[in-house]
């Protein structure tokens, strides 16, 4: 058996999005910049990809600027509203401790460019509070970024409750729906978003193309100069293969999502309930107000990578948050700021499933994940304290 | 390109010497859960030779593979010898391990390391002699 489940870190390319992508590599591969025709079937190909990744968000296309990917979009989202705010003398940001490293690195550099950020925590069920977001904004307030979706434990924020505060505050508001678009309803007028950021790969579009949503009336910084590309808004010769598969992807899942949504949300609990009944184990995150794909838990008394490794030998593809699957010696942000300890938090495991996810395939995860943390836990001498009374139990 | 090692990984799914000794001789534990590795090791020491040794580690498999290691390399060994067991000596015997995961073999040496101390807490006598 393999089973890819980690879904939330990269999607497999639809054959939509493949079978897009072909003629733009095989015939019109011209530059869009071109002025013969031959340049300028490229440059509709683009035009037609932008109107229909617009459609799919509820934006107009010239809304719309076609990026490398969730990072790029997030740094040039963030980069415009300091941009702005400097004009205005406002140097404060508003966001929150789950936040993407494509969001936090980029605060963290303002920050040193004298930004001031407030990061609001989340609750133990890992949502963000629109009314801490509404009592952080001050005078000074040029930005609120907070994400649609988080990467590690699924759970969706109130955007729509937070873009209404933005917009009666009159503060920029952005999100980093990279794990939202394509999988969950994204609408930027219904919500009152003023930028947000998206990336094909996490729906079955290719690696390397996103697009960043910049509302009318709002000028985007440059971050990358030296072309009047993308209406001057980001130069370099636009990826059209990549570019016409993103918006063949998206309109995919966006027909498909209500029935994905419906599946998986399934599949999910199915998964949840199976994985619960391991002794000393805790769901990450809400339960219900998480992406239909989303499984995070965190089991006590092991550690994430050799799971992950036991499970990539039974045929698992899974994710953890564990520092040495990052290379670091913290455990994950996330799992942190919804009050996981260390301890616990090194027994994450994140399973995300594909849409063509099956039921055996759950029922063959439960199984092995159970076995795995059992043959874990009887060479661990965490969990051998535990048990033994020496150490209390913290799940 | 594989993470691990092909040593490492057999190590890793079928580590050596796992286990608990009772009434071990000496008992040495190193890491916490805060870094995300622990290592207990348990000696049975007849002599001055480790007849036995045992391990239990939560951590990546770089730890478990470094444990596994250190206990086949150190079993029937005199004490004299496993008190010169280096973390590099450990990884060299897995066929190396990634340079950011090498502070996880640290852990096998220290690990030992503390059992012999315990070992001679208990025995001031034998530690007289080791000097
Ligand atoms: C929430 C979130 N933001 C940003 C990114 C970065 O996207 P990309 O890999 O396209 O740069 C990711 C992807 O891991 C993500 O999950
Ligand atoms: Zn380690």
């Amino acid at each position: 058996m393999f089973i890819y489940a980690d879904n939330a870190a990269t999607t497999k390319m639809s054959a939509a999005a493949i079978a897009a992508m072909r003629p733009y590599i095989e015939d019109c591969w011209y530059n869009p910049s071109s002025l013969y025709s031959a340049g300028q079937r490229a440059k509709e190909a683009v035009e037609t990809a932008r109107a229909e990744v617009a459609r799919c968000i509820g934006a107009e296309p010239r809304e719309i600027i076609f990026t490398s990917g969730g990072s790029e979009s997030d740094n040039q989202a963030l980069l415009t509203a300091a941009e702005i705010g400097r004009k205005a003398g406002k140097r404060h940001i508003v966001s929150d401790a789950i936040e993407h490293h494509a969001v936090l690195h980029t605060l963290a550099k303002l920050e040193k460019d004298g930004f001031e950020v407030t990061y609001l925590p989340v609750g133990t069920d890992g949502v963000v509070r629109a009314a801490a977001v509404e009592a952080a904004i001050r005078e000074d307030t040029c930005l609120v970024t907070v994400m649609y979706a988080n990467n590690e434990i699924g759970t969706v924020q109130p955007i729509g409750e937070i873009g209404e505060i933005c917009r009666r505050r009159g503060v920029l508001f952005h999100t980093d729906a990279v794990q939202a678009v394509g999988h969950v309803p994204v609408d930027v007028c219904a919500d009152k978003v003023d930028m947000l950021s998206a990336s094909a790969h996490k729906f079955r579009g290719p690696k390397g193309v996103g697009f960043l949503y910049v509302r009318r009336g709002v000028k985007p910084a440059t971050l990358i100069e030296g072309g009047a590309q993308e209406s001057g808004r980001r130069a370099g010769t636009e990826n059209v293969a990549g570019i016409a598969a993103t918006a063949a992807a998206l309109k995919e899942a966006a027909a498909n999502m209500a029935a994905n949504a419906a599946k998986l949300t399934a599949l999910r609990d199915r998964l949840i309930a199976g994985l619960a009944e391991i002794p000393h184990s805790a769901l990450n995150g809400d339960a219900k107000r998480r992406l239909p794909s989303n499984v995070s838990f965190c089991f006590e008394g092991i550690e994430g990578e050799s799971l992950l490794l036991m499970l990539d030998d039974m045929g698992i593809c899974a994710s953890s948050g564990s520092a040495c699957t990052s290379g670091s010696l913290d455990p994950s942000h996330v799992l942190l700021a919804i009050g996981r300890v260390h301890d616990v938090a090194h027994g994450s495991l994140r399973l995300t499933l594909g849409e063509d996810a099956t039921e055996e395939e759950v029922d063959y995860m439960i199984s092995a994940v159970k076995e795995v943390v059992e043959r874990l836990r009887g060479f661990s001498p965490v969990w051998r304290d535990l048990v033994s009374g020496k150490s209390e139990f913290i799940l | 390109m594989a993470l691990y090692s092909e040593k490492v990984m057999d190590h890793f799914r079928n580590p050596r010497n796992v286990g608990v000794i009772e009434n071990a001789d000496g008992v040495g534990e190193v890491g916490n859960a805060k870094c995300g590795d622990i290592m207990r090791i348990y000696l049975k020491i007849d002599g001055d030779i480790i007849s036995d040794v045992k391990f239990e580690t939560f951590g990546c498999a770089s730890a478990v593979a470094s444990s596994s290691m250190a206990t086949e390399l150190i079993k029937g060994r005199p004490l004299s010898e496993a008190k010169a067991l280096t973390n590099k000596a450990v990884a060299e015997a897995l066929d190396g391990l990634p340079a950011y995961k090498m502070h996880c073999s640290v852990l096998a040496e220290e690990a030992i390391l503390n059992a012999i101390g315990d070992y001679y807490t208990k025995h001031p006598e034998k530690a007289d002699k080791s000097r």
